[in-house]
């Protein structure tokens, strides 16, 4: 009889603790690369970040079942690597030799993944969950494309290039038809002054050339 | 200076200054060619080996042909049609075939320019909008297109081009690039506005910042690292390339379409020079810039392509040593680029099959640095890539597409000069209307003609134009070009008028160049160049999402009617050239046989010729 006893009790603990395998059918790989992610100011992974990684779990849970008290003990981890890589599954606080479901452990991470990565000081690449995706950040969207607004910069810069450029002669035309019309007015009686403006003559090119000409 | 149209009497513009002349000859002649296309000629044509068939090309037949349109064009003091008329009428069209291949290729010219202007306006964004991929539609992971290519390819391609799989399907016009052609011509027209006087300020900014943006490159890309890597690649010399003919064939169009002769532009530009101006020293300069602008690109280009190969084969390590340290569960970090080799033996040695069962990439730095582009795709797909990678890429990327930018304008400059200057010398347009009308006119009908470049198959006809207006009727103008002046103007009355020009007769080295090797080289070119092209179908690589191979391009054949009218881009501008002479020839023995009757003093065809002449140089 107390060797049935001894024998269901070895049994039973063998089973409780077989929950936490390689290949768990309700439990996920978890990969960290801390070195990769830190680079010098990396800590070294022991027994204590185990357990913090084990609490924050814990708080992942808590926060996704509401009412359901989880504690560091129902977070089982096994077979861990020199890469930092291990197993874990999560019992139920109710009934402590049943797991809780896979989907439901997924839900509960992808809501505190941002808690559980800072509380490691890592990101979605460096601390893997093996299995579970990281949600895609949208991309931002303005509501005015930012390349719309250098292009109308630079348009509207050209435009009113554009605008001074072909207006200012006819302004500057306009100016000087009034000069003359006053000029004209004040100056009617004395001829000799408008023979003396020869600049605004027409520079006659062909008096230069001459050389050309002879060069027959 | 400048134009006395109130009084009546037109003048020729002028230049303020000797160095606006050379800057808009350098501008003219350095453009996207020398940035995109020379490297990749010299990567693929054994390095510095290429160096010696340019070099003999430039020597032989560049700097012969640049000398005499600089001096036909001083000398004359008129656009390409009124030169060509003056040297002899049966030779009109010639100046006619100038302009319409300056017109057909600003026309596609200026879409490059609205393309990079679409880059430089995206370029403000933080991160850069080609570094990432966009999500699919229920944010599930990324766009199909985007995962099997790259976020740079499909930026390129869906995004700024929204191509369609082939050029028979148009698609519709993509919105964003024409308002980024508009712009991009809307530029243009206020450098262009006042004639040379803007132009020749715009030029100062346009011809020298390239080469600024080169230099803050080169110093840029030789702190990176991998940059020697991609210049001692550039230049090893493979000297067995050189009895392959296609390197003496490309070295010598490269040299040719890269000095922009046979535009048009060159003469006009030349004809606003004074006329006692040393075009010789113009003319070598010019040319020699050109080419060395060419090669100081290369280096440029080929250090920042040295440092994303690096980056690409450092990537692609890292990938592996990823797989093997998750594979076999070694302490992170453990395994690192320095000791990869070390760590992939003896894994391999003690495990070799589960190192052969893992997907591995075989990492070769020289399959990175082979990974050679030219045209659109070095500048908008590998570079771009490339900037993504250095720190601060907005003001790399925002510099790269400002110098293309540049660039492009100079180059634009000379080829809208080659279309307005032979508008004034045909007299068509009537006095009332001011130049900047003119030009907006111009304008307004290139913008409305390149609206085709905006189609979904844009992209497709701008090789189109790329590979058939810029190519073979230029051969076929510079020839008879050079025959035109040697042979009918006289080869004599050239040397004496070059010597009115400089002071000093042409020597036995431009002679021999101009009546014998120059000539023989353009044959042999255009000959060997016509021939490569009929040997087969013509085909382009098309962009095909639903091809089995995607992400690589797709070669098709073009269609029957493209192919038409790809021969019609050839021919309709060279068609001119003996119209217009058959026309001249009947026109002049009609006057001929009519003048018979009553014999004059005004018949006499030389002194036609002479008081023409005097009438355009009067003025």
């Amino acid at each position: 009889m107390l060797e049935k006893i001894l024998i269901l009790l070895c049994l039973s603990s063998a089973l409780a603790e077989q929950p936490c395998k390689p290949d768990a059918s309700d439990g996920y790989k978890v990969r960290l690369s801390i070195k990769t992610a830190l680079g010098d100011e990396a800590y070294v992974w022991n027994e204590n970040e185990m357990f913090l990684f084990r609490a924050t779990l814990a708080f992942a849970m808590r926060s996704h079942l509401n009412g359901q008290e989880f504690d560091v003990s129902n977070i089982i981890v096994c077979d861990e690597t020199p890469r930092v890589t291990f197993w874990f599954v999560v019992t139920s606080p109710l009934n402590t030799s049943g797991l809780v479901d896979k989907g439901v452990v997924e839900e509960a991470i992808r809501m505190s993944r941002n808690r559980i990565n800072s509380a490691f000081l890592l990101t979605d690449k460096t601390l893997e969950f093996i299995g579970i995706t990281p949600t895609l950040t949208a991309p931002v969207n303005p509501d005015t494309p930012p390349w719309l607004i250098v292009f109308g910069v630079v348009m509207g810069a050209v435009g009113a290039g554009i605008i001074v450029v072909l207006v200012s002669p006819l302004v500057l035309k306009k100016r000087k038809k009034n000069e003359e019309t006053d000029e004209d007015e004040e100056e009617t009686g004395v001829k000799a002054v408008e023979n003396g403006s020869t600049r605004e003559g027409v520079y006659n090119m062909s008096f230069s050339d001459d050389e050309r000409l002879t060069q027959m | 200076m400048g134009k006395t149209g109130d009084s009546g009497v037109e003048e020729r513009p002028k230049w303020d200054n000797k160095i606006q002349y050379l800057l808009t000859c350098i501008g003219f002649a350095v453009g996207l060619g020398n940035i995109w296309r020379f490297p990749y000629l010299c990567q693929i044509y054994g390095g510095g080996a290429f160096l010696i068939p340019y070099l003999i090309a430039l020597v032989f037949e560049g700097l012969p042909l640049l000398y005499l349109e600089l001096a036909i064009g001083q000398r004359l003091r008129m656009g390409s049609i009124g030169v060509w008329k003056s040297i002899s009428p049966l030779l009109g069209g010639v100046g006619i075939a100038s302009m319409i291949v300056s017109f057909l290729v600003s026309i596609f010219y200026n879409t490059i320019i609205a393309w990079v202007l679409w880059y430089f306006f995206h370029s403000f964004q933080n991160p850069l909008p080609w570094s990432q991929c966009p999500l699919n539609d229920n944010h599930t992971g990324y766009d199909v297109e985007c995962e099997k290519s790259t976020s740079v390819n499909y930026f390129w391609y869906r995004q700024t081009l929204n191509i369609t799989p082939d050029i028979e399907t148009s698609g519709s016009l993509q919105w964003w690039l024409v308002i980024c052609l508009a712009s991009a011509w809307c530029v243009v027209y206020i450098c262009f506005i006042k004639g040379i006087e803007s132009m020749g300020k715009a030029v100062y900014v346009t011809a020298t910042f390239p080469y600024l943006v080169l230099t803050i490159f080169l110093v840029r890309a030789l702190t990176l690292p991998g940059a020697t890597d991609g210049l001692v690649y550039l230049f090893t010399p493979d000297w067995e390339i050189l009895k392959n003919p296609q390197v003496w064939l490309d070295a010598a169009t490269q040299i040719f379409f890269s000095l922009s002769v046979a535009f048009g532009g060159l003469i006009a530009f030349s004809s606003y020079n004074s006329e006692r101006n040393n075009c010789e020293r113009d003319a070598v300069l010019v040319g020699v810039i050109n080419s060395a602008t060419s090669l100081y690109a290369s280096i440029s280009i080929f250090s920042i392509l040295g440092f994303k190969a690096t980056n690409a084969y450092n990537s692609c390590r890292e990938d592996n040593i990823l797989d093997l340290t998750n594979h076999f569960e070694l302490s992170d970090q453990n395994m690192t680029l320095e000791n990869y080799y070390q760590w992939y033996d003896y894994l391999n040695s003690t495990f070799p099959d589960e190192v052969a069962s893992l997907p591995l990439k075989s990492c070769n730095l020289q399959t990175f640095l082979d990974q050679s582009a030219s045209g659109t795709g070095l500048a908008f797909i590998v570079f771009t890539e490339a900037v993504m990678e250095m720190p601060g890429s907005q003001v790399w990327a925002i510099l790269f597409f400002i110098m293309l930018l540049s660039l492009g304008l100079s180059s634009m400059f000379g080829n809208i000069e080659g279309v307005l200057t032979p508008m004034h010398d045909l007299k068509i347009v009537p006095k009332w209307i001011p130049n900047e009308v003119l030009t907006a006119i111009i304008c307004l009908a290139s913008f409305l003609m390149s609206l085709i470049f905006t189609l979904g198959s844009g992209n497709y006809w701008v090789e189109v134009f790329n590979g058939y207006v810029g190519s073979v009727p230029l051969l076929i103008i510079a020839f008879f070009e050079i025959i035109g002046v040697i042979y009918v103007y006289g080869m004599k009355n050239f040397s004496e008028d070059i010597y009115f020009m400089t002071g000093s007769r042409p020597n036995i080295y431009w002679k021999a160049c101009w009546m014998v090797i120059s000539p023989i080289m353009l044959l042999a070119v255009l000959i060997a160049y016509v021939g490569l092209q009929a040997q087969k179908h013509p085909t382009y690589p098309t962009w095909n999402p639903d091809y089995e191979l995607f992400p690589q391009t797709q070669v098709k054949d073009y269609p029957d009617w493209v192919f038409a009218i790809i021969l019609l881009l050839c021919i309709v501008p060279v068609i001119s050239i003996p119209v217009v002479a058959l026309y001249e020839l009947i026109c002049c023995k009609i006057q001929r046989s009519s003048a018979r009757a009553e014999p004059s003093p005004y018949c006499n065809d030389g002194f036609v010729v002479e008081t023409q002449e005097q009438n355009n140089q009067r003025f």
